[in-house]
This record gives structure tokens, C-alpha cells and sequence, in this order.
């Protein structure tokens, strides 16, 4: 049973057809990077699979259950997939701790004692221990996302979804988010990952997809994918990639 | 979408955070100037008004001492029915005024007419003069001459100060809680909180904390705005002040009145101050070790 299977979706914003019909599957400890130019489709897709977006048509399964059929406890889904966004989205009122226990105590109905001993693991094995009484605006920009990805590990998801998250960072912070995500995946979390750090997704992923105008144009090993692209759109963007020095 | 340059505490909003009144930020020095002139731009104010033709007639009218100290035990007792009916007001206005405004933020179709409702309401409520909503509830509601209708004057200037206050103070939530950017909304839906836990634990902490100033500010107007009750009998500061001054063809007992309610708000201003301070400065602090 595969953990993500994506048939046929279809994502419009008024008149912009974003989504053209993804086919995709993602199997259970499998990390895929999807890549592609600003404005294919990466970041929609990752807010489909959450039902942040709603979707025109298709079908999503997560862990074998139809998550977008009719009469679906949305929450229920999204306790099961993580996300983590390029800005972050820290609770800014909230110390980190707090902002790490809010949904395992609402969402989880956990105990205070049961979430904030979790938390502070998680937070101690990133490297955040001594930031727990920390509010987001005090820390820098690394510091925010790694306590991010905490926030949606700390609910223990089947699967978690990264939308660019190195991209609002100072280039010295970038390492350290990547580092995290490195251990998430030696530890064999399921992972879609949309990201321009081509470094690391040949580095980290097990498929590399690339997206272009709404669909997946081609996918494969990131070897094939890096070195030897089929697709005349998919060489244009790694060129562009390497004359911009991004890889 | 925030970039990482305006999340981080800047030493420019440190600076600006440090200083209430405007003091202080200049040194020593910088308050020796800002004394200096205030003395002698109150001196020139003093000197101006004591020179006026009318001056000894406005001094014994307005500025009598002894009249001052005969009535103020008097009107200061009757002050505490106006604290009486803002606390009691503002109680039930912070609490009604949040739950209009949510109701207003209520997004999709099926709420239209909750919405539509809340938002007749906040229009009709800021467009009827105070006064008049406390005159035809608090004379209207007891005429009404049913059992379980309540007759005191009291009672029907809360109630009308409740509906007006209301008004206003739901449209000030209701701007706090548009200034929430969505992404924080999106980043408590995605944890799996349903749309009310992120509207408690989210949206609403962050949207309160950013109106505290302006509703401050309404709640300064409601507590000048207890005096309109004494248009029904009630004997609060006004009324009693207005019967010294019938009494006695003084009217030192209305700046009595006026000091008392000045007496109230300019603490609570402080507060509010005070409170936004602390907000930021835990913000930006390290927070509790």
C-alpha cells in the first residue's frame, strides 16, 4: 500500500490551470523532491494533499483512505500529514514549547505533561532544548523553521510535506534546516518535498519529479533525473539551474 | 508573507518600546528641557487665564474651594453608580462585542444570515445617538408595565449602554481579527485544529492583543458616556453635581464631577500602556527561564 497516491488532479484558480492532471505515488519511507520552475504547481499540489485547497478534480489517498471523497473529517486528515511552509507560520504569541504542544493537546487530546515531554525531546534532539521558553520573533530564521518542522512532527504524521522551506532563509541558516531533514529521512519518514536546492534533492531524495505546466513532465532516480533528463523542458530548467549557480 | 527582516526584534523597536510618555529618551538632559518647558508653558497659561476680564467672576462661579469641599464627599458617592454601571457594561460588552465579531468573520454562505444580522446590527447601533437609545429603552421598556420587565433606571442605562458600546467595540475585534494574516489560520487548520480551536488559540489571542489600544479608547467614551444615565433619574456624578449646582447657583460641583471622571480614565490609559509594553516586551525577550 502506497502512503500518497495522487490520480488525476485538477487545481484552477479562476481561469489559471495550475494543476493539469498529477498522477503520482509515493511509497511508505519514500522521499520524493518535486522540482520545478516558480509557478508549476509545486507548493498548489502540497496544499491539495493537506485539503488546504480544495480540488477541482481527481482523486487523493492517503495511507489507503480516499481523502477527498465526499463527507470527509478534514481535520482527521490533516492530523495524519505534516506541513511546514516557506514562512514558517510559527504562532507568534506562543512560547516555542507552547507552540509545539497546542495541537497534540487540542487536536490529540494529550495531556500537558504527555505533550511537553515530547516536545521537549523533539525540540532537545534538533537542537533546540535551550529555546523552549523562546517566543518565534527572538530566534532567527533557521531556528523558526526547524521549530516548525517540530510544531508537525510533534503530531507524528504518516507523512510530511515541505513547500520550500529553505527559501526564506539566509543562505548560513540553510544548512541546518537541511540537516533536520537529512535525520528525518535517515529515520524514514515518508517525505514529498518541493525545494530549488537541487544540491539536496539528488542528495536526499529517492525520486526527483519535475513539474511543469501543472503536470509531472518527468520523473526518476535523481541521478537520471540530474544527469541524464529525457524531457527538452526538463534540460532548459537545469540548465538555467547550473548558469544561475544554484547547483 | 513575512520576510525574516521584520520578524526579528530591530534595536529600533526596542527604542520606541522604551518610552510611554516620550520621556527618557533624550537622557537626563532630554528631561530637564521637556520639565523646564512644561513649567513655563503652564506658568504662561496660568498667567493668561487669571488676567482675563471675566476672571474673578469665572473664579468664584467654577473654582470655589469651599464649595469644592462641601459637595465632593457627596458626588464621589454618587461616582460609584457610574463605576458601578462601566464595570458592569464593560464586562458584558467585551464579551458580546467578541462574539458579534466572530460571528461576523463566520465565512461561507450558510452564515449569511448571522453575518447580515450582525452587521445590521453594528450599523444601526453606531447610528442612533447614545442618548436616545437610553431614553427610549429606560423610559419605553418599564412603560411597557410587565411583570418580569425590570423598572430600574439602572438596569435600562446598562442595557442601552451594552447595545450602543457593543457596537463599536465588535467593529475594533473585528479589525483585529482581519490583521491576522490567513497563514496563521492555515498553519493551525494544517496541525488538524478545527476552524474554532484556531479562531481560540490562534487567531483571537493575537487579534485581541493588537486592539487593545483602540478598545481602550471606547471604553474611555463608555465611562464618560455612565453621565447620559442620569438623564433617566439615576443619581450618579452628573445629577447629584447638578443638584449642588441648583442648590446653590455654583457650578464648582460640575468640575467635581469632571475631576473624578478624569481621576478614573487617566489610570486606565497607563494601564492599557503598560499592557501593551509588557506584551511586546515578552515578545522579544527571552521569556520566563
Amino acid at each position: 500500500m502506497s502512503a500518497l497516491l495522487l490520480e488525476g488532479l485538477r487545481k484552477s484558480f479562476g481561469r489559471n490551470q495550475v494543476l493539469r492532471g498529477v498522477d503520482l505515488e509515493v511509497e511508505e519511507h519514500e522521499v520524493v523532491c518535486l522540482i520545478g520552475a516558480s509557478g508549476s504547481g509545486k507548493s498548489t499540489l502540497l496544499r491539495c494533499v493537506n485539503l488546504i485547497e480544495p480540488i477541482d478534480a481527481g482523486r487523493i489517498v492517503v495511507g489507503g483512505e480516499e481523502v477527498t471523497r465526499r463527507g470527509i473529517d478534514v481535520n482527521r486528515v490533516r492530523r495524519r500529514i505534516g506541513i511546514v511552509f516557506q514562512a514558517f507560520n510559527l504562532f507568534p504569541h506562543m512560547s516555542v514549547l507552547r507552540n509545539v504542544t497546542l495541537a497534540p493537546q487540542a487536536v490529540l487530546g494529550r495531556s500537558r505533561a504527555e505533550a511537553e515531554a515530547r516536545a521537549r525531546e523533539l525540540l532537545g534532539r534538533f537542537g533546540l532544548a535551550d529555546k523552549t521558553s523562546d517566543y518565534p520573533d527572538r530566534l532567527s530564521g533557521g531556528q523558526q523553521q526547524r521549530v516548525a518542522i517540530v510544531r508537525a512532527l510533534a503530531m507524528d504524521p504518516e507523512l510530511m510535506l515541505l513547500d520550500e522551506v529553505t527559501s526564506a532563509l539566509d543562505p548560513e541558516l540553510v544548512a541546518e534546516v537541511l540537516e533536520l531533514i537529512r535525520e528525518l529521512a535517515a529515520g524514514g519518514m515518508t517525505m514529498v518535498i518541493a525545494t530549488h536546492e537541487m544540491a539536496f534533492a539528488r542528495d536526499i531524495a529517492d525520486r526527483v519529479c519535475f513539474l511543469d505546466g501543472g503536470v509531472i513532465l518527468e520523473q526518476g532516480p535523481p541521478d537520471a533525473i540530474f544527469t541524464a533528463p529525457r524531457e527538452p523542458r526538463t534540460q532548459q530548467f537545469l540548465e538555467r539551474i547550473v548558469a544561475a549557480g544554484r547547483m | 508573507m513575512a520576510s525574516e527582516g521584520d520578524r526579528r526584534a530591530g534595536p529600533e523597536v526596542a527604542a520606541r518600546s522604551s518610552k510611554v510618555l516620550g520621556l527618557g529618551a533624550g537622557g537626563p538632559r532630554g528631561v530637564a528641557i521637556a520639565v523646564a518647558s512644561t513649567v513655563v508653558f503652564f506658568a504662561l497659561l496660568v498667567v493668561a487665564v487669571t488676567h482675563a476680564p471675566g476672571w474673578p467672576e469665572v473664579h468664584r462661579a467654577f473654582f470655589s474651594w469651599a464649595q469644592f469641599r462641601t459637595t465632593l464627599p457627596e458626588i464621589s458617592r454618587a461616582f460609584l453608580l457610574n463605576v458601578k454601571i462601566f464595570c458592569i457594561a464593560e464586562a458584558l460588552i467585551l464579551v458580546v462585542a467578541l462574539l458579534l465579531a466572530v460571528i461576523r468573520s463566520l465565512p461561507g454562505p450558510v452564515f449569511f444570515p448571522l453575518r447580515a444580522l450582525a452587521i445590521a446590527y453594528a450599523d444601526f447601533f453606531r447610528g442612533v445617538p447614545t442618548i436616545l437609545v437610553i431614553v427610549l429603552l429606560g423610559f419605553g421598556a418599564p412603560g411597557l408595565g410587565l411583570k418580569s420587565v425590570p423598572t430600574s433606571t439602572t438596569f435600562w442605562g446598562i442595557v442601552a449602554l451594552v447595545l450602543v458600546y457593543t457596537a463599536y467595540v465588535s467593529e475594533v475585534y473585528r479589525a483585529g481579527i482581519e490583521s491576522v494574516h490567513p497563514s496563521q489560520e492555515a498553519a493551525a487548520r494544517s496541525l488538524g485544529l478545527t476552524r474554532w480551536q484556531a479562531t481560540r488559540y490562534v487567531v483571537l489571542p493575537q487579534a485581541v492583543r493588537r486592539v487593545i489600544p483602540p478598545l481602550l479608547n471606547d471604553f474611555i467614551g463608555l465611562q464618560k458616556d455612565t453621565a447620559l444615565v442620569s438623564t433617566l433619574g439615576a443619581i450618579e456624578a452628573l445629577n447629584q453635581a447638578q443638584i449642588d449646582v441648583n442648590a446653590s447657583f455654583n457650578f464648582t460641583p460640575y468640575l467635581a464631577a469632571a475631576l473624578l471622571f478624569v481621576a478614573i480614565t487617566i489610570p486606565l490609559a497607563r494601564f492599557t500602556d503598560w499592557l501593551v509594553l509588557r506584551d511586546r516586551r515578552k515578545r522579544q525577550a527571552g521569556g520566563v527561564r
